[in-house]
C-alpha cells in the first residue's frame, strides 16, 4: 500500500475521463477501471470519486443513468459526452506536454561548476 | 447548452432536494455494496465485507457535502442550517437576544416613522395627473398672499404656464344645511383649478372658468369625499341641493374624488367655492388690488420644455411690469417656484424631515455601535467555540457566514418589531388633528415602500454591526486559545468594542442633550412676554357675516356684543379685535407706514411696514398689554374722528426716535391718511414666537369696522363656565350666530406647534439615547464584570476592599461612560444652534441644561452599572477557586 502514489490534484477528473472512456461504468466500476489501467499505482479514497464525477457531469462532461451492474446491482452508469470526448484529447495533449517537461527538466544533470 | 444544465440542475437541487438526496445515498450505497461483493468473493463473511467497504469508502457525510457543493446546490442548505444553529445559539442567550432585538426595534421603528413622514410630506407629489410638471409659486411680495386682480394680470401675462390657477383658504364658514350649522373649512378657487389639476368628479360636475362672471356669480361648491362621507353620509342626491355658506345660498355641484384633497400636502379642506364668490365669505374685496391677502397661491402646470428657472424669470418680469403700473400697490421682491403641495411649506418641510432624520440616523448609528460591541464580547467569549471549529476543520468563512447570519436573523426580528410599532404610529398619525379648528393633517400611509425601507434598514445594520467581530476571528489562533483558555485574552489596551461604546454614549448624550435643550426652550417659550397676559383670557371668534349683517350694521353689534361681555359677572375687561389676534393661527398683516413729510407714498419709500391690529376700546385691558404713554381708544375714536393709533415701543423708536415723545407725533398710512399717535404700548410677539421684534400699530376697530373679529374677555372665573356665559350672551343678542370659544392660551398652540412637534420628537429621541446608552453600559460592566470574576475573587481573597474591588470591576466602563459624555454634550451644544431654528429659546448657555445632562448621564451609568456592581461586590472567592 505505502508505495502508491498519491494523486496530484485536478488529475481524478482526467482518470475518470479516461476510464468511461473506454466504455460506460458505474462508479465502482470507474475504480476498479483505473486501478487497472494504473497497475493498481495511485492511492484514492473510495468516496472521492463522487464529487468528481457530479462535477463532470454538471459541467457537461458525462451524462449518467440508472441500470444494472453486472452483480445484478441496481447501479448509475456513466459514460463520455462529445463535449467530455473533446475534453480528454485536450486535457491528454496537455498533460502529456507537462509531464514531458518535467521529466525532461528532473532528467538533467546538474553541471558542476 | 451548459447554462441551461446547470439552471436545470440548481433548480433541482432547489425543488428536489429530497429526491436528489435519496438518488445520492442509494448510488453511494450501491457502490458500497458492489465492493462488498467483492470482498465477499475473497474470502469474508457479509457482514465483515460491508464493514470493511464502509471503512474503505471513507468520511461519506463530507463527501456528500462535497456533492452538494460540486452541484451548486449549497447555499441555500447552508444558509439555512447557519440560521437553525444562530437560532439555536440565540436560544441559549434569550437576555442577549431580546436585548439585541429590542434595541434594534426601536432604532429601526423610528427610522421607519421617519420615512413614513418623509415619504407623506415630501417624496409623494400630489395625488393628480402629470404632478411632475405641476408647479406653484410663492409669490415674494407679502410673505405668500398677493390679491386676485394681481393673478389675473400674471394668468394672462405669462408665457409659461399652459394655464395658471389660484386658491386661497377660507377657514371658519359658518355651512348651514338647514338643520344644524356648522363651522366648515373651505378653498377658495379659481373657475380653472380643477381643469388645471387634471382631476375629474366622483359625482356631479366641477365649476369651470366659464361658470365665473364677475362678482359672486358663480354660487356652486365642490364637497371633498371625506367630507362628504363624513358629513352627508355617502348621500347620492346630495348633488343639487342648496345650502348656506354664512347665510349665502350656494348648490352642491359634485363631490371631488377620494385621493383629492386641495393642493396644500396637510390641509385637508372640507369643500371648494368659486373665489369669485369668496367676498360673500366676508374676507374683504377680492377684486380690489390693494386687497393682498384676496389669494394665497398659484399653480399651472409648465408648458413643455420650459424650466422652473425660465418661469420664475418669466414672473418676475410681469411682476415688475404691474409695479410700475400701481407704484402704490405693489412692491415686487422675487418669486420662488417649488413643486405644488408644499409650495410655501417646502423648505420648513424639508428642514423639520431632515433633522428628523439625522437624529433617526444617529439613534440607529448608536444601537449598530451598541450591537456591535456586544456582538464582539459575544464572539470573545465564543472565541474556544470558534476555535474548536476551526481545530476541527471549519473554514473560516463558514464561521464568518454563522455569526453574521445571527446578526442577520436579529435584525429581522428587530426590524419586523419596528414596523409594527412605527405602522401603529403612522396609522395614528394619519387620523391626527394638530390643530384643533384647523384641517390640518398628516398624510402618512405606510405602504411598500415603508416594508423594504425596514427590511434594507435590518440589512445595512445587521450588516454594520456583524462586521465588528469579524477582525476578531480572521485573527483568532486556535492553538492558542484552545491552550491557553480565554483568561490569556483579557487586553488592557483599548479595543475596538471599547471605541464603540465611547461612541455609542458620545452619540446618545448627544441625544439627551438636544433633547433637554428643546423641553427647556419651549418651557421657556410658554412662559415668555407675548406682550399680552394669554393667562385668564378667552377669545370669542365671531363672523357677523355668518349671519349674515351688513358692513354698515356691524359697528353698533359688535359694540353690542362687547357691552354684553362686560356685564358678565367677574369679568374684569372685555374688547374686540379685528380678524386675528396676535398669535393665533399664525395669521398677521403688515402695512406700509411713512414719515409724516414724505411726498411719495410708493411701497419702495415705505419707512416701516408694521403689523396691523384693529381693536376696539377696552382690548388692552382685556389683554392685559401695558400702556406705556399716553392713552388707550375711547368710543369717541370712531369714523367721524380725527384718526389716532397707538404704537408699540419698537415702531416708536424706529419712527420717532423716542418713546416717552412718540406721543402726539404724526405718521401717514399707505393711503395718506394722517394719522396721530396718543399712545405706546409694550412690545410683543404677533405672528410667531420665533420673530425678531417687529414694529406694531392699532388702530381704531371703529374706523374700518370688519365682521370678522374677536372679542377679547378678561376674567378670573373658571374657563368653562365663563364660555357659557359667553355663549348665552351671544345667542341673547343674535341667535343664529355661531360662536367659537377658546381661551388665548389653548389658541396659541398653533404658533407653539412647530415647537412642540420638535420637542416631542426630541423628547422621545432623547429618552431613546437614554435607554440606548444604559444597555450599552449594561452589556459592557456587565460582561466586564463575568470575565474578571475569578481575578475578582483572588482580589477578594487577599483582602481587597469594596471600593478596591469596584475599581477594578467598573473603572474601565465608568472612565469611557464620562468621557463619552463629555464629548456628547460638546457636540450637542454646538448641535444646539441648529435647533434654535425650530425651538423658540433653545440655547445652549443654560446652566440648567448642563447640569441636567451630567446629571441624567451620572444617573444613567449609575443605573446600568448597579447589577453588576452588585454582582462584583458579591463575588465568593472560595466557590469561584473550586469551581476552576
Amino acid at each position: 500500500m505505502t508505495d502508491q502514489a498519491q494523486l496530484l490534484p485536478g488529475t481524478l477528473d482526467l482518470l475518470i475521463l479516461r476510464a468511461v472512456s473506454l466504455g460506460p461504468l458505474h462508479g465502482y466500476g470507474i475504480l476498479l477501471r483505473i486501478g487497472q489501467i494504473s497497475g493498481n499505482a495511485l492511492l484514492i479514497e473510495q468516496g472521492a470519486l463522487y464529487p468528481g464525477l457530479f462535477r463532470l457531469v454538471r459541467q457537461g462532461l458525462l451524462k449518467a443513468s440508472w441500470g444494472t451492474s453486472e452483480n445484478n446491482r441496481r447501479a448509475k452508469f456513466y459514460e463520455l459526452t462529445a463535449a467530455g470526448r473533446k475534453r480528454l484529447r485536450e486535457e491528454t495533449v496537455s498533460w502529456n506536454r507537462l509531464a514531458d517537461a518535467i521529466a525532461a527538466a528532473l532528467a538533467q544533470q546538474p553541471e558542476e561548476a | 447548452m451548459r447554462l441551461t444544465e446547470s439552471l436545470r440542475l440548481r433548480m433541482a437541487a432547489l425543488l428536489g432536494r429530497a429526491e436528489m438526496r435519496a438518488e445520492m445515498d442509494e448510488e453511494l450505497r450501491s457502490h458500497m455494496e458492489h465492493r462488498a461483493d467483492d470482498l465477499e468473493r475473497s474470502g469474508l463473511n457479509r457482514a465483515e465485507a460491508e464493514r470493511r467497504a464502509r471503512i474503505e469508502f471513507g468520511g461519506r457525510e463530507k463527501y456528500k457535502q462535497e456533492i452538494h457543493r460540486a452541484m451548486g446546490g449549497n447555499f441555500i442548505e447552508t444558509c439555512v442550517q447557519d440560521a437553525r444553529f444562530s437560532l439555536r445559539m440565540l436560544r441559549k442567550s434569550p437576555g442577549f437576544t431580546f436585548a439585541a432585538v429590542v434595541t434594534l426595534a426601536l432604532a429601526i421603528g423610528a427610522n421607519a416613522v421617519v420615512f413614513g413622514l418623509m415619504d407623506g410630506l415630501i417624496l409623494k407629489p400630489l395625488n393628480v395627473p402629470q404632478s411632475e410638471s405641476l408647479y406653484g409659486t410663492q409669490y415674494g411680495d407679502n410673505p405668500v398672499w398677493q390679491s386676485y386682480p394681481n393673478y389675473l394680470d400674471l394668468r394672462d401675462r405669462n408665457h409659461s404656464f399652459e394655464e395658471l390657477a389660484a386658491f386661497n383658504f377660507d377657514l371658519g364658514i359658518g355651512l348651514d344645511t338647514g338643520k344644524d350649522p356648522v363651522v366648515a373649512n373651505g378653498f377658495a378657487t379659481s373657475g380653472n383649478y380643477f381643469d388645471v389639476l387634471r382631476v375629474h368628479p366622483y359625482l356631479g360636475r366641477f365649476f369651470h372658468a366659464s361658470d365665473e362672471h364677475g362678482p359672486n356669480s358663480a354660487p356652486y361648491i365642490v364637497l371633498t369625499y371625506a367630507y362628504w362621507h363624513s358629513h352627508f353620509q355617502d348621500d347620492r342626491g346630495v348633488v343639487g341641493r342648496t345650502v348656506l355658506l354664512d347665510k349665502h345660498p350656494f348648490t352642491i355641484i359634485g363631490v371631488a374624488p377620494p385621493g383629492f384633497h386641495g393642493t396644500i400636502m396637510f390641509v385637508s379642506p372640507d369643500f371648494f367655492l368659486p373665489i369669485v364668490n369668496q367676498d360673500q365669505m366676508g374676507t374683504g374685496d377680492t377684486f380690489d388690488r390693494s386687497n393682498t391677502s384676496g389669494l394665497f397661491e398659484e399653480f399651472g402646470h409648465l408648458r413643455p420644455g420650459v424650466t422652473p428657472a425660465q418661469a420664475i424669470a418669466d414672473i418676475d418680469a410681469v411682476s415688475r411690469d404691474l409695479e410700475k403700473s400701481y407704484p402704490k400697490l405693489i412692491s415686487h421682491k422675487n418669486t420662488a417656484l417649488d413643486r405644488e403641495g408644499l409650495t410655501s411649506f417646502g423648505p420648513a418641510a424639508r428642514e423639520f424631515v431632515a433633522g428628523l432624520a439625522l437624529l433617526a440616523g444617529l439613534i440607529l448609528l448608536a444601537a449598530c455601535a451598541n450591537l456591535g460591541s456586544l456582538f464582539s464580547a459575544r464572539a470573545a467569549d465564543r472565541s474556544r467555540e470558534v476555535a474548536l471549529r476551526l481545530a476541527l476543520g471549519s473554514s473560516r468563512k463558514r464561521i464568518l457566514r454563522q455569526l453574521l447570519t445571527e446578526a442577520v436573523l436579529i435584525s429581522l426580528a428587530g426590524g419586523a418589531f419596528g414596523l409594527l410599532g412605527s405602522e401603529v404610529l403612522l396609522r395614528r398619525l394619519s387620523t391626527w388633528q394638530p390643530i384643533s379648528g384647523t384641517p390640518v393633517h398628516i398624510p402618512v400611509t405606510p405602504d411598500a415602500k415603508l416594508y423594504v425601507v425596514a427590511l434594507l434598514l435590518a440589512l445595512v445594520s445587521a450588516f454594520l454591526f456583524g462586521i465588528v467581530p469579524v477582525r476578531q476571528v480572521l485573527r483568532a489562533n486556535p492553538y492558542e486559545i484552545v491552550k491557553a483558555g480565554l483568561s490569556a485574552r483579557m487586553g488592557r489596551k483599548l479595543t475596538v468594542r471599547d471605541a464603540l461604546l465611547a461612541a455609542q454614549i458620545a452619540i446618545c448624550a448627544v441625544l439627551v442633550t438636544s433633547s433637554m435643550v428643546a423641553v427647556r426652550g419651549l418651557e421657556r417659550s410658554l412662559h415668555s412676554n407675548f406682550g399680552f397676559d394669554p393667562g385668564n383670557t378667552m377669545l370669542a371668534g365671531v363672523n357677523l357675516a355668518m349671519a349674515g349683517y351688513p358692513a354698515d350694521k356691524v359697528p353698533a353689534m359688535q359694540r353690542r356684543m362687547i357691552e354684553a361681555m362686560q356685564s358678565i359677572h367677574g369679568v374684569q375687561s372685555a374688547g374686540l379685535v379685528d380678524g386675528y389676534p396676535p398669535l393665533v393661527y399664525t395669521a398677521g398683516s403688515t402695512e406700509n407706514v411713512f414719515k409724516e413729510d414724505s411726498g411719495d407714498l410708493k411701497q419702495s419709500n415705505a419707512d416701516l411696514a408694521p403689523y396691523r391690529y384693529d381693536v376696539s376700546p377696552g382690548y388692552f385691558d382685556a389683554a392685559g398689554t401695558k400702556l406705556l404713554a399716553g392713552r388707550s381708544f375711547t368710543w369717541h375714536d370712531d369714523k367721524n374722528a380725527p384718526a389716532v393709533a397707538v404704537v408699540n415701543r419698537d415702531f416708536a423708536a424706529k419712527m420717532f426716535g423716542t418713546v416717552a415723545g412718540a406721543v402726539g407725533r404724526n405718521y401717514k398710512l399707505q393711503d395718506g391718511t394722517r394719522v396721530q399717535v396718543v399712545g405706546v404700548v409694550e412690545d410683543g410677539k404677533y405672528q410667531i414666537l420665533t420673530e425678531s421684534q417687529k414694529p406694531a400699530m392699532f388702530l381704531p376697530s371703529e374706523m374700518l369696522p370688519v365682521s370678522q373679529a374677536y372679542l377679547v374677555v378678561r376674567s378670573s372665573r373658571d374657563p368653562q363656565e365663563l364660555a357659557a356665559a359667553m355663549r348665552k350672551k351671544i345667542r341673547e343678542l343674535d341667535a343664529s350666530l355661531p360662536v367659537d370659544t377658546q381661551t388665548w392660551r389653548s389658541l396659541l398652540e398653533t404658533v407653539l406647534f412647530p415647537s412642540r412637534v420638535a420637542t416631542m420628537a426630541l423628547g422621545v429621541m432623547g429618552v431613546m439615547g437614554a435607554m440606548l446608552s444604559i444597555t450599552g453600559i449594561f452589556g459592557m460592566a456587565a460582561y466586564s464584570v463575568s470575565k474578571r470574576l475569578r481575578e475578582l475573587g483572588i482580589r477578594v481573597a487577599l483582602g481587597a476592599k469594596r471600593r478596591e474591588v469596584l475599581q477594578a470591576a467598573l473603572g474601565r466602563p465608568l472612565k469611557l461612560l464620562t468621557f463619552g459624555s463629555a464629548a456628547g454634550l460638546v457636540l450637542g451644544l454646538l448641535a444646539t444652534r441648529v435647533l434654535a431654528f425650530i425651538v423658540y429659546q433653545a440655547t445652549p448657555r443654560d446652566p440648567l441644561v448642563l447640569a441636567g445632562v451630567v446629571v441624567a448621564m451620572a444617573l444613567l451609568g449609575l443605573l446600568a452599572t448597579w447589577i453588576p456592581a452588585q454582582r462584583a461586590l458579591s463575588v465568593n472567592p472560595m466557590i469561584l477557586l473550586r469551581e476552576e
